[in-house]
Order: structure tokens, then sequence, then C-alpha cells
């Protein structure tokens, strides 16, 4: 299944150290997501699989097409400078909506929207 | 000794990506409202990438890492998609 075995070992533990945390901190963001009570505690979890684990495993795959091609292979860079940009993103406005609901359904869990008054203060 | 230690770690790190994804896929099965539904499958497809990266390293190849790359863009674009449906009913308005 291995491809090619001519790996060195420092090279091959330095490879499996790094996914293995990689892998590690993603599921253990995952069961936050199972673990953790409101939808507002749980969208912070799963944000340590695509900032750490996601940096981690990039890194022994960079490591690893690095070695075994003998010469930098940086490719896997475009996937972490992707994710980590459109992460941020995408779960802001995810939040922004689920508040939207709640407030919409006058769920009293949530604050209130601001009021008119300090809307026009800050503008 | 080095083809022994990389079976066996990527064997392991396949196995916990995949617990990871079965956890995600619990939380979206039992998710009380939309929004946490939402939030496993933007989970989800963040393990399908890391499982698709760790699949290249085993296999070798780097046709795994353009898969990983399709796999992440499609992931943002229905996340955004599904938060934008949810917040004002409709996608493009």
């Amino acid at each position: 299944m291995i491809a090619d075995a001519d790996l060195p070992v420092w090279a091959a533990v330095l490879v499996a150290v790094l996914v293995l945390t990689g892998a590690l901190l993603t599921l253990i963001g995952c069961l936050g997501l199972v673990r953790l009570n409101d939808f507002y505690q749980r969208i912070h979890a799963p944000t340590l699989g695509s900032s750490a684990g996601t940096l981690l495993i990039l890194f022994g795959s960079v490591l690893y097409f690095s070695v075994t091609q003998k010469r930098p292979a940086v490719h896997e860079a475009l996937i972490f400078i992707f994710v980590s940009v459109t992460t941020p993103v995408t779960l802001m406005l995810l939040a922004r909506a689920a508040l939207y609901r709640d407030r919409a359904e006058n769920n009293r869990q949530v604050p209130p929207p601001p009021d008119e008054a300090s809307v026009e203060k800050t503008d | 000794m080095s083809a022994t230690i990389l079976f066996w770690s990527l064997s392991m790190a396949q196995l916990l990506l995949a617990l990871a994804m079965a956890a995600a896929t619990y939380r979206m099965i039992k998710g009380p409202r939309a929004q946490d539904r939402v939030l496993s499958l933007d989970s989800l497809y963040v393990n399908a990438m890391l499982l698709m990266v760790v699949f290249g390293i085993r296999s070798g190849t780097t046709i795994y890492f353009e898969a990983a790359l399709i796999i992440g863009i499609l992931g943002f674009t229905s996340t955004l998609a599904l938060a934008k449906f949810l917040m004002r009913g409709e996608v493009i308005e």
C-alpha cells in the first residue's frame, strides 16, 4: 500500500507524529461538536480541526513529498491558505444566521438586538 | 522500517479521522436545529478533505491533493449558501 519505502526513518517518524497529532486534534474538535450543550458553544469546537488539524496534517504531507521527490513540494500550502481564509467567513455567517433565527423566535437566551439610538450613535 | 512506521501511523490517522466523521454525523442526525446540521456538514467536509490528504500520503501520488482542494472549495461554497439560506430564506436575492 505504501508506494515508495525509500524514506529515511527520521522523516517517517516526523510524518507519523505530525499526521497523528493532526488527526487527534480533529477528532477532539468533533467530539466537542457532540458533547457541548449549546449551538454557540458547539460552533467553536470543529475549528480546532480546520486550523490546527489541517496545519499539522498538511505539514506532514509537505514533508513527505519534499523528502520523497527530493525537491520542495509546497503545493499543500494552497489548501491551508484557502481553509484558513474561508473558515472564519463561513462560521461567522452561520453564527449570525443562528442569532437572527433565535431573535426572530424571541429566544430569551440570546442577547437582544441593539436599540435604534445606539445604532445611530455608532454610525 | 519506515514503511512499517508510515503504514501503522497513517492507518491510525485514518481511523481517527473516520471517528471524527462519525461524531459529526451523529450531531447531524441528532442536532436539534438546522444550524447544528449545517455546522456538522462543514466539519464533515473538512474531515473528508483531511482524509483525502492522508490517503495521498499513503499512496504517494499528488493526485489526491487536487481532490482535497476541490472538496475544500465545495465545502466552503455549500456552507456559505446554507448559512445564507438560513438567514434569508433564499440564496440569491
